[in-house]
């Protein structure tokens, strides 16, 4: 230590209260602050450079109707042209509806949840979408589905007995397969999910 | 029992503190409850791990009527490891840090015998719901999942009854100031304070909640929640939870541990600022839970990630401080080489060994912790087995394991008494050790490929086979740190029902004196006035407008399940 001790009985003068602070100390503590501010410079233009962005404000609804008026009476996706297609999915106790959305490689999807009930989780597998799903609350993500395959989307907040039953599914498809499945009469957003716990 | 070392004070007050009989059986009445607890719910969570592997213990006990289903079994885990045994024994390690920290009595005495009796009238009233699957809502009790009454009630008590307990601790210290002007205050003494201080703000959040919300609503007073608004009560209260566990922790660290090994605190100083430091920034900082959350614009979510930042530097200082006071002990002890020095550390020492292990693991938990705060980075693990990972090396390991360490001197100096078979409590400490680190590393590993918490994931349909060696390593863990559970329940049962023995023969309560006279401080370093103004001001920017933009536009709308959904 570089600076002087006094003994157990002397009364220290003002200028010999310093923190003395150890020179390896010091410079750790110059190594830290210099780490951290690189961690926020990698965090800001991830997200404000390269649009990795988190969910926010989006809007609000009314749980006691939302299942039965509005956009979540019907959930399921809609095509909007252009590559973008806009995804409205209700998570209720204990089940998403729909179970299944199937989009194009390449589809640009805004993915719209609520809850009516109670809060549920939202992630889908292998992608950054992850959202908490609040009743009276609208989680929206924006996620461009690159891959072909199916992406399971789980229920990652605790909602009762259910819970671990919760989950549904992005079925990715080639352009072909995806212009195929809509010449069919009955379309997967249809399909409204009972709850079997 | 005197402390012999140099006197850390320069008042007349040199020849130590016995503690009286009184205060012993109070402080170990605050021990006593939260091991128990902790043994109640740390044999319950291999359950959980177990039913990684598709073990389900969980459906013999609902068959013998004991606990309804995992989600029972995890509510009454978290909340019985996270809530009670942290609770009670941080009242009861602060008791005692400010007794024999200022070597002199409580000041009201009264003070902190009504708050223990508050958290305890609390914790009945909380555990009573919860035994009879009332309760079972997980220890963060999201909105609109409606427990029993009892259950907020209870909780709402426990936290009342620590404030009391906080009163008390700040009083007596205000006392020994007046008594002892110009004189630094001790450091185990004062970190015990500013914590209770700390605390004291941080839970105004879970306070308002409950009281303004979720109680009237489980009365039936009211008939809806605003979940979101909750979410962020809960959250103000939520994060600084983690270092109300953690702190007291860093007193044996910084305050004990070092005499432990040998030597002294490395800088008096520098512990103080990273303690003044908590106190500011551990609560502005709880919207980092809620980075995947709707009704949070991103721009707060933004400003505490950046805040959250700064709450990682007194974690910085700490790591280098507590480990150039092991470095010094060591090499006081013959310790030689760059890392070879750590060999000669007392490692037979069960007390020393735990800390040692429980900051080890830490390490760990702080860099996933950095990964957690890190804004965007967090939607890679939010809610995912990730998280439980996490915090099995951060409050399960580097807190408890630390606490354990703890009591491994603690009860036996408190019942005059020799702590039973340091062999046993040897393995003890090992055996937490690898077990963490095996289920934690498979909970990481889970949390990665996109494994939901809090999921009995031996059931979910979704499971696929490259989950499968996790859960495997999950259960194995989970074994392992059953056995330690035990270990540790049994070695605190003995060295409780063990014969008093020569006072000489009882180990006495290690307060490491800093390389430094503590007088040489800066008064700043001293001082609360300017610090609790700092909170309170950074408080006000960091969540005012959002709390108040929160509060004003609220919705009381959700009513929840007409179902109990458990």
């Amino acid at each position: 230590m570089s600076t002087t001790d006094i003994a157990p009985d002397e009364v220290p003068s003002d200028d010999q209260l310093t923190m003395g602070i150890d020179p390896f100390e010091r410079n750790w503590m110059k190594l830290s602050v210099a780490l951290l501010i690189v961690f926020a410079i990698a965090v800001t233009v991830a997200g404000f450079a390269a649009g990795f962005q988190l969910p926010g404000a989006e809007s609000e609804v009314d749980p006691r109707t939302v299942a039965t008026e509005g956009r979540w009476a019907e959930p399921g996706v809609t095509e909007l042209g252009d590559g973008k297609f806009e995804a409205y999915i209700l998570a209720v106790t204990w089940s998403f509806s729909p179970r299944e959305i199937v989009v194009p490689v390449g589809a640009e999807v805004d993915i719209y949840v609520t809850s009516p009930d109670l809060q549920h989780g939202f992630k889908i597998t292998d992608t950054n979408v992850n959202m908490q799903v609040v009743p009276g609350q609208v989680s929206k993500l924006t996620y461009t589905f690159d891959d072909v395959g199916e992406f399971p989307y789980i229920c990652h907040e605790y909602c009762g007995q259910g819970h671990a039953a919760m989950f549904g599914t992005v079925k990715v498809v080639s352009e072909a397969e995806y212009e195929a499945s809509k010449t069919d009469t009955s379309t997967d957003s249809d399909e409204t999910a009972e709850a079997d716990g | 029992m005197s402390i012999t070392e140099r006197p850390i004070t320069e008042s007349a007050d040199r020849s130590g503190y016995d503690l009286t009989p009184w205060e012993r059986k109070f402080i170990g009445v605050h021990l006593f409850i939260a091991i128990i607890a902790l043994g109640i719910g740390s044999l319950i969570g291999p359950l959980q791990a177990l039913e990684y592997s598709n073990v389900d213990v969980y459906e013999k006990l609902a068959d013998w009527g004991i606990l309804q289903s995992y989600y029972q079994g995890l509510t009454l885990h978290g909340v019985l490891n996270a809530l009670v045994w942290t609770t009670f024994f941080i009242v009861g390690f602060t008791t005692f840090t400010t007794i024999k920290g200022l070597r002199r009595p409580l000041s009201y005495p009264k003070i902190n015998v009504a708050g223990l009796a508050v958290m305890v009238v609390g914790l009945v009233m909380a555990a009573v719901p919860m035994l009879i699957d009332e309760a079972t809502v997980l220890y963060t009790f999201y909105a609109p999942l409606k427990a029993n009454w009892a259950f907020y009630v209870g909780l709402t008590l426990v936290v009342v009854g620590s404030w009391i307990s906080g009163v008390g601790f700040f009083l007596t210290l205000r006392d020994w100031r007046k008594d002892n002007k110009g004189v630094r205050s001790p450091f185990i003494a004062l970190g015990g304070v500013i914590n209770a201080a700390m605390w004291q703000i941080a839970t105004l959040g879970v306070a308002v909640e409950m009281l303004t919300m979720l109680i009237p609503w489980s009365f039936g007073i009211t008939d809806y929640t605003d979940p979101e608004l909750a979410r962020t009560y809960f959250w103000f209260t939520g994060h600084p939870l983690v270092y109300f566990w953690l702190l007291p922790a860093y007193i044996s660290w910084y305050g004990m541990l070092p005499k432990q090994a040998g030597g002294k605190l490395f800088s008096d100083s520098l512990a103080r600022l990273a303690f003044w430091m908590f106190l500011i920034v551990s609560v502005p900082v709880g919207f980092h839970h809620q980075f995947v959350d709707p009704g949070v614009p991103q721009v707060w979510k933004y400003i505490h990630a950046l805040l959250t930042y700064s709450v990682f530097f007194p974690s910085m200082i700490t790591a280098f401080t507590v480990i150039a006071s092991l470095e010094y002990a060591a090499r006081k002890r013959g310790g030689t080489g760059l890392i070879g020095w750590v060999r000669a550390l007392p490692w037979s020492d069960p007390s020393v060994a735990s800390q040692l292990l429980a900051g080890i693991l830490f390490m760990f938990g702080g860099i996933g912790g950095l990964t957690n705060a890190s804004y965007n980075v967090n939607l890679v693990i939010h809610n995912t087995a990730w998280v439980p990972g996490h915090f099995h090396l951060t409050v399960a390991t580097a807190v408890t394991l630390s606490f354990i360490g703890i009591t491994y001197w603690l009860v036996p100096h408190l019942a005059g008494k020799q702590l039973w078979s340091p062999k046993t409590a040897l393995v003890q400490a090992w055996t937490w050790f690898v077990g963490m680190v095996i289920f934690s590393n498979a909970m990481h590993m889970l949390g990665l490929l996109g494994a939901p918490r809090r999921t009995p994931l031996g059931e979910a349909p979704y499971v696929p086979d490259e989950w499968n060696g996790h859960l495997l390593r999950v259960s194995i863990g989970g074994t392992i740190l059953l056995v330690s559970v035990i270990l540790y329940l049994v070695v605190m049962y003995k060295t409780f029902r063990g014969p008093k023995v020569d006072p000489a023969l009882v180990p006495e309560a290690p307060i490491a004196e800093s390389i430094r006279h503590p007088q040489l401080t800066p008064v700043w370093l001293d001082t609360f006035k300017p610090w609790l103004i700092a909170a309170g001001v950074l408080l006000l920017i960091a969540y005012g407008p959002q709390l108040v933009d929160q509060i004003m536009n609220m919705n009381l709308n959700a009513p929840g399940t007409d179902f109990q959904p458990w």
